[in-house]
Protein backbone atom coordinates (compact mmCIF):
# COMPACT_ATOMS: atom_id res chain seq x y z
CA UNK A 1 0.00 0.00 0.00
CA UNK A 2 1.20 3.61 -0.89
CA UNK A 3 2.03 5.51 2.01
CA UNK A 4 -0.17 8.70 2.75
CA UNK A 5 2.37 11.23 5.18
CA UNK A 6 5.94 10.92 3.48
CA UNK A 7 8.90 12.77 4.01
CA UNK A 8 10.26 14.42 1.07
CA UNK A 9 13.47 16.34 1.86
CA UNK A 10 14.89 17.60 5.15
CA UNK A 11 17.30 19.87 6.50
CA UNK A 12 19.83 20.56 9.43
CA UNK A 13 21.62 23.53 9.76
CA UNK A 14 25.07 23.32 10.16
CA UNK A 15 27.84 24.99 11.73
CA UNK A 16 28.23 28.40 9.70
CA UNK A 17 24.32 28.50 9.67
CA UNK A 18 22.18 29.37 6.55
CA UNK A 19 20.35 32.28 5.17
CA UNK A 20 17.44 30.69 4.55
CA UNK A 21 16.05 27.13 4.10
CA UNK A 22 15.05 25.92 0.90
CA UNK A 23 12.86 23.45 -0.80
CA UNK A 24 14.06 22.70 -4.70
CA UNK A 25 12.11 20.61 -6.86
CA UNK A 26 9.10 19.44 -4.95
CA UNK A 27 7.29 17.34 -7.30
CA UNK A 28 3.60 17.69 -8.04
CA UNK A 29 2.87 13.78 -7.00
CA UNK A 30 1.21 14.97 -3.81
CA UNK A 31 -1.72 16.66 -2.56
CA UNK A 32 -0.74 18.64 0.20
CA UNK A 33 1.92 19.90 1.81
CA UNK A 34 3.49 20.54 5.05
CA UNK A 35 6.12 21.66 6.76
CA UNK A 36 7.64 21.20 10.30
CA UNK A 37 10.62 22.89 11.52
CA UNK A 38 12.24 23.81 14.87
CA UNK A 39 13.69 27.45 13.84
CA UNK A 40 16.40 30.15 15.51
CA UNK A 41 17.64 32.98 13.58
CA UNK A 42 20.80 35.17 14.50
CA UNK A 43 18.78 38.47 14.51
CA UNK A 44 18.49 40.52 17.40
CA UNK A 45 15.48 39.92 19.99
CA UNK A 46 13.88 36.61 21.17
CA UNK A 47 11.19 36.39 18.82
CA UNK A 48 10.73 37.47 15.70
CA UNK A 49 8.91 37.29 11.97
CA UNK A 50 10.22 35.31 8.96
CA UNK A 51 8.74 34.37 5.55
CA UNK A 52 8.29 31.66 3.74
CA UNK A 53 9.05 32.41 0.06
CA UNK A 54 7.26 30.59 -2.90
CA UNK A 55 8.84 29.75 -6.39
CA UNK A 56 11.49 32.22 -5.88
CA UNK A 57 9.11 35.00 -5.07
CA UNK A 58 7.38 36.93 -1.93
CA UNK A 59 4.84 38.57 -3.49
CA UNK A 60 1.26 38.48 -4.68
CA UNK A 61 0.86 37.69 -1.00
CA UNK A 62 -1.55 38.24 2.22
CA UNK A 63 -2.16 36.94 5.26
CA UNK A 64 -3.72 37.60 8.43
CA UNK A 65 -2.16 36.84 11.89
CA UNK A 66 -3.06 35.91 15.49
CA UNK A 67 -0.27 36.54 18.33
CA UNK A 68 -0.30 35.97 21.69
CA UNK A 69 2.61 36.79 23.87
CA UNK A 70 1.81 35.67 27.49
CA UNK A 71 -0.02 39.00 28.51
CA UNK A 72 -2.06 40.33 25.53
CA UNK A 73 -3.77 39.13 22.24
CA UNK A 74 -3.52 41.20 19.22
CA UNK A 75 -3.96 40.48 15.55
CA UNK A 76 -2.66 42.03 12.13
CA UNK A 77 -2.39 41.63 9.01
CA UNK A 78 -0.25 42.36 5.95
CA UNK A 79 0.94 42.11 1.80
CA UNK A 80 3.85 40.40 2.52
CA UNK A 81 5.09 36.59 2.63
CA UNK A 82 5.36 37.00 6.66
CA UNK A 83 4.36 33.78 8.24
CA UNK A 84 5.38 33.08 11.26
CA UNK A 85 7.22 33.43 14.44
CA UNK A 86 10.82 31.92 15.79
CA UNK A 87 13.42 32.09 18.30
CA UNK A 88 16.08 35.31 18.07
CA UNK A 89 19.07 35.92 19.23
CA UNK A 90 18.21 36.81 22.74
CA UNK A 91 16.15 34.03 23.41
CA UNK A 92 17.08 31.48 25.96
CA UNK A 93 19.88 29.53 24.93
CA UNK A 94 18.91 26.30 23.02
CA UNK A 95 15.43 27.31 22.29
CA UNK A 96 13.94 27.48 18.94
CA UNK A 97 10.83 27.59 17.77
CA UNK A 98 8.14 24.99 17.09
CA UNK A 99 6.44 25.56 13.36
CA UNK A 100 4.19 23.81 11.49
CA UNK A 101 2.81 25.17 7.71
CA UNK A 102 0.03 23.07 6.08
CA UNK A 103 -0.57 24.05 2.46
CA UNK A 104 -3.40 22.38 0.70
CA UNK A 105 -3.88 21.63 -3.20
CA UNK A 106 -0.34 23.61 -4.07
CA UNK A 107 -0.15 21.48 -7.31
CA UNK A 108 -3.58 22.51 -8.30
CA UNK A 109 -4.90 25.28 -10.51
CA UNK A 110 -6.84 27.49 -7.71
CA UNK A 111 -4.84 30.39 -5.51
CA UNK A 112 -2.84 28.19 -2.92
CA UNK A 113 -3.77 28.76 0.91
CA UNK A 114 -1.40 28.44 3.58
CA UNK A 115 -2.32 27.49 7.37
CA UNK A 116 0.80 28.49 9.88
CA UNK A 117 1.06 27.77 13.44
CA UNK A 118 4.29 28.95 15.23
CA UNK A 119 5.41 29.43 18.64
CA UNK A 120 8.68 30.16 20.62
CA UNK A 121 8.85 29.31 24.56
CA UNK A 122 11.79 30.63 26.52
CA UNK A 123 10.86 31.10 29.81
CA UNK A 124 11.03 35.10 29.67
CA UNK A 125 8.52 37.37 30.15
CA UNK A 126 8.69 37.55 25.96
CA UNK A 127 7.36 34.48 24.43
CA UNK A 128 5.16 34.58 21.53
CA UNK A 129 2.62 31.88 19.80
CA UNK A 130 1.20 32.93 15.91
CA UNK A 131 -1.53 31.49 13.84
CA UNK A 132 -1.45 32.78 10.32
CA UNK A 133 -3.75 32.92 7.58
CA UNK A 134 -1.69 33.58 4.09
CA UNK A 135 -2.55 33.50 0.19
CA UNK A 136 -0.78 32.85 -2.80
CA UNK A 137 -2.87 34.44 -5.25
CA UNK A 138 -1.34 32.90 -7.98
CA UNK A 139 -2.51 29.91 -10.05
CA UNK A 140 0.77 28.00 -10.72
CA UNK A 141 2.02 24.66 -8.94
CA UNK A 142 4.28 25.32 -6.12
CA UNK A 143 7.61 23.55 -6.91
CA UNK A 144 9.63 25.62 -4.37
CA UNK A 145 9.27 26.93 -0.83
CA UNK A 146 12.12 28.95 0.87
CA UNK A 147 11.72 29.52 5.11
CA UNK A 148 13.49 33.18 5.28
CA UNK A 149 14.64 34.94 8.70
CA UNK A 150 13.40 38.70 8.92
CA UNK A 151 16.07 41.38 7.92
CA UNK A 152 18.84 39.73 6.19
CA UNK A 153 19.32 37.79 9.03
CA UNK A 154 20.00 34.09 8.90
CA UNK A 155 19.70 30.65 10.39
CA UNK A 156 21.35 29.38 13.63
CA UNK A 157 23.24 25.61 13.79
CA UNK A 158 20.65 22.90 14.53
CA UNK A 159 17.46 24.60 13.12
CA UNK A 160 15.76 21.74 11.35
CA UNK A 161 12.89 21.81 8.69
CA UNK A 162 11.35 18.66 6.93
CA UNK A 163 9.06 19.00 4.18
CA UNK A 164 6.30 16.34 3.73
CA UNK A 165 4.19 15.27 0.97
CA UNK A 166 0.64 14.42 1.79
CA UNK A 167 -1.44 12.09 -1.01
CA UNK A 168 -5.64 11.94 -0.51
CA UNK A 169 -5.27 8.68 -2.65
CA UNK A 170 -7.90 5.95 -0.91
CA UNK B 1 5.30 -2.13 8.06
CA UNK B 2 1.97 -0.47 8.87
CA UNK B 3 0.74 2.83 7.68
CA UNK B 4 -0.03 5.38 10.36
CA UNK B 5 -1.74 7.92 8.16
CA UNK B 6 -4.06 6.98 5.96
CA UNK B 7 -6.20 8.81 3.21
CA UNK B 8 -10.09 6.83 4.21
CA UNK B 9 -11.78 9.23 1.29
CA UNK B 10 -11.75 12.27 -0.60
CA UNK B 11 -14.04 14.26 -2.17
CA UNK B 12 -13.30 16.94 -5.03
CA UNK B 13 -16.61 18.79 -6.23
CA UNK B 14 -17.47 18.54 -9.44
CA UNK B 15 -20.59 20.75 -9.33
CA UNK B 16 -21.72 22.81 -7.08
CA UNK B 17 -22.97 20.62 -3.60
CA UNK B 18 -25.09 21.90 -0.47
CA UNK B 19 -23.16 19.26 1.72
CA UNK B 20 -20.29 16.57 1.98
CA UNK B 21 -21.16 13.25 3.55
CA UNK B 22 -18.05 10.89 4.96
CA UNK B 23 -20.36 8.17 5.40
CA UNK B 24 -19.37 4.29 7.14
CA UNK B 25 -16.21 5.33 9.07
CA UNK B 26 -14.18 2.47 9.92
CA UNK B 27 -13.52 2.09 13.41
CA UNK B 28 -10.18 1.14 12.98
CA UNK B 29 -8.31 3.77 13.59
CA UNK B 30 -7.33 6.19 16.56
CA UNK B 31 -7.65 9.65 15.23
CA UNK B 32 -9.30 11.51 12.15
CA UNK B 33 -7.81 14.16 10.22
CA UNK B 34 -10.08 16.48 7.80
CA UNK B 35 -9.02 18.78 5.49
CA UNK B 36 -11.09 21.18 3.41
CA UNK B 37 -10.22 23.95 0.92
CA UNK B 38 -13.37 25.38 0.01
CA UNK B 39 -15.09 28.13 -2.06
CA UNK B 40 -18.66 30.11 -1.80
CA UNK B 41 -20.66 29.98 -4.68
CA UNK B 42 -22.20 33.14 -4.37
CA UNK B 43 -20.45 36.30 -4.95
CA UNK B 44 -22.14 38.33 -2.53
CA UNK B 45 -21.31 38.36 1.48
CA UNK B 46 -20.01 35.04 3.55
CA UNK B 47 -21.22 32.20 5.27
CA UNK B 48 -20.42 29.79 8.05
CA UNK B 49 -19.46 26.23 7.38
CA UNK B 50 -21.03 23.55 9.80
CA UNK B 51 -19.68 20.08 11.40
CA UNK B 52 -22.32 17.52 11.88
CA UNK B 53 -21.85 14.38 13.30
CA UNK B 54 -23.88 10.86 13.06
CA UNK B 55 -27.23 12.77 11.82
CA UNK B 56 -27.44 13.91 15.15
CA UNK B 57 -29.68 17.48 14.95
CA UNK B 58 -30.01 17.66 18.50
CA UNK B 59 -28.94 20.25 20.49
CA UNK B 60 -25.47 18.43 21.94
CA UNK B 61 -22.63 20.68 19.93
CA UNK B 62 -20.71 23.62 21.41
CA UNK B 63 -17.52 25.23 20.25
CA UNK B 64 -15.04 27.66 22.00
CA UNK B 65 -13.01 30.18 19.38
CA UNK B 66 -9.82 32.48 19.61
CA UNK B 67 -10.00 34.27 16.59
CA UNK B 68 -8.66 37.43 14.88
CA UNK B 69 -9.60 39.45 11.72
CA UNK B 70 -6.51 41.37 11.39
CA UNK B 71 -8.04 44.39 13.46
CA UNK B 72 -9.65 43.01 16.47
CA UNK B 73 -9.16 39.63 18.31
CA UNK B 74 -11.34 37.89 20.38
CA UNK B 75 -12.46 34.63 22.38
CA UNK B 76 -16.15 33.57 22.50
CA UNK B 77 -18.26 30.55 22.40
CA UNK B 78 -21.34 28.36 21.37
CA UNK B 79 -23.51 26.54 23.58
CA UNK B 80 -25.90 24.22 23.31
CA UNK B 81 -25.94 24.36 19.08
CA UNK B 82 -27.55 21.93 16.72
CA UNK B 83 -24.01 21.96 14.96
CA UNK B 84 -20.59 23.22 15.40
CA UNK B 85 -19.54 26.29 13.76
CA UNK B 86 -16.41 25.70 11.88
CA UNK B 87 -15.41 29.70 11.69
CA UNK B 88 -15.57 32.50 13.03
CA UNK B 89 -13.68 35.40 10.85
CA UNK B 90 -12.08 32.20 7.97
CA UNK B 91 -15.77 32.32 6.76
CA UNK B 92 -16.82 30.54 3.39
CA UNK B 93 -16.58 32.98 0.06
CA UNK B 94 -16.84 32.83 -3.53
CA UNK B 95 -13.00 34.37 -5.01
CA UNK B 96 -10.49 32.93 -2.29
CA UNK B 97 -10.15 29.57 -0.84
CA UNK B 98 -10.82 29.15 3.13
CA UNK B 99 -8.85 26.19 4.55
CA UNK B 100 -10.03 23.70 7.28
CA UNK B 101 -7.20 21.88 9.63
CA UNK B 102 -9.73 19.35 11.41
CA UNK B 103 -8.22 16.91 14.04
CA UNK B 104 -10.97 14.81 15.68
CA UNK B 105 -9.54 12.18 18.91
CA UNK B 106 -10.22 8.87 20.00
CA UNK B 107 -13.56 9.37 17.50
CA UNK B 108 -14.48 5.88 17.64
CA UNK B 109 -14.85 5.05 21.73
CA UNK B 110 -18.15 4.52 22.95
CA UNK B 111 -17.39 5.78 26.48
CA UNK B 112 -16.84 9.78 26.22
CA UNK B 113 -17.92 12.64 24.80
CA UNK B 114 -16.30 13.34 21.39
CA UNK B 115 -13.82 16.64 21.11
CA UNK B 116 -12.82 18.10 18.05
CA UNK B 117 -9.95 20.68 17.55
CA UNK B 118 -9.67 22.39 14.29
CA UNK B 119 -7.50 25.65 12.33
CA UNK B 120 -9.69 27.46 10.16
CA UNK B 121 -8.39 29.83 7.87
CA UNK B 122 -8.86 32.99 5.00
CA UNK B 123 -6.52 35.11 4.57
CA UNK B 124 -8.96 37.65 3.33
CA UNK B 125 -11.02 37.26 6.45
CA UNK B 126 -9.05 35.87 9.42
CA UNK B 127 -7.62 33.27 10.99
CA UNK B 128 -9.52 31.21 14.13
CA UNK B 129 -8.28 28.48 16.63
CA UNK B 130 -11.40 26.23 17.66
CA UNK B 131 -11.82 23.42 19.84
CA UNK B 132 -15.84 21.71 19.60
CA UNK B 133 -17.77 19.28 21.74
CA UNK B 134 -20.77 16.97 20.63
CA UNK B 135 -21.78 15.41 23.82
CA UNK B 136 -22.33 11.97 22.73
CA UNK B 137 -20.59 8.68 23.80
CA UNK B 138 -21.44 6.86 20.00
CA UNK B 139 -18.22 6.10 17.75
CA UNK B 140 -18.00 8.65 15.09
CA UNK B 141 -19.22 6.96 11.64
CA UNK B 142 -20.65 9.51 9.79
CA UNK B 143 -19.31 13.55 9.44
CA UNK B 144 -21.27 15.86 7.26
CA UNK B 145 -20.03 19.75 6.10
CA UNK B 146 -22.53 22.14 5.21
CA UNK B 147 -23.12 26.03 4.76
CA UNK B 148 -24.88 28.35 6.46
CA UNK B 149 -26.98 29.15 3.12
CA UNK B 150 -25.78 28.09 -0.32
CA UNK B 151 -23.86 25.62 -1.46
CA UNK B 152 -19.78 24.61 -1.64
CA UNK B 153 -18.74 25.61 -5.02
CA UNK B 154 -17.28 22.95 -7.65
CA UNK B 155 -13.35 22.24 -7.15
CA UNK B 156 -13.71 22.40 -3.46
CA UNK B 157 -12.02 19.32 -1.76
CA UNK B 158 -12.59 17.30 1.29
CA UNK B 159 -10.04 14.77 2.82
CA UNK B 160 -10.65 12.50 5.77
CA UNK B 161 -7.51 10.77 6.92
CA UNK B 162 -7.56 7.99 9.49
CA UNK B 163 -3.81 8.05 11.55
CA UNK B 164 -3.28 4.74 13.71
CA UNK B 165 -1.36 4.80 17.12
CA UNK B 166 0.55 1.56 16.62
Amino acid sequence: MALTYVAIATTTVGSGGAANIEFTSIPGTYTDLVIKASLRDTRNGPANDFSMEINGAATNRTYKALKGDGSTVTTFSGSTATIGVEDGDTATASTFANVEIYIPNYAGSNNKSISADSAQENNQSAAEVWMVASLWSQTAAITSLKLVPGNGFSYKQYSTATLYGIKNTV
Amino acid sequence: MTATYDCIATTTLSSAAASVTFSSISGSYTDLVVVIQATWTTSSNDMYIYMQLNSDTGSNYSTTILSGNGSSALSTRFSDRTNMNMDYSATIVYNQPTQRNINIMNYSNTTTYKTAIWRSNRAGSGTDAMVGLWRSTAAITTILFDLESGDFASGSTFSLYGIKAE
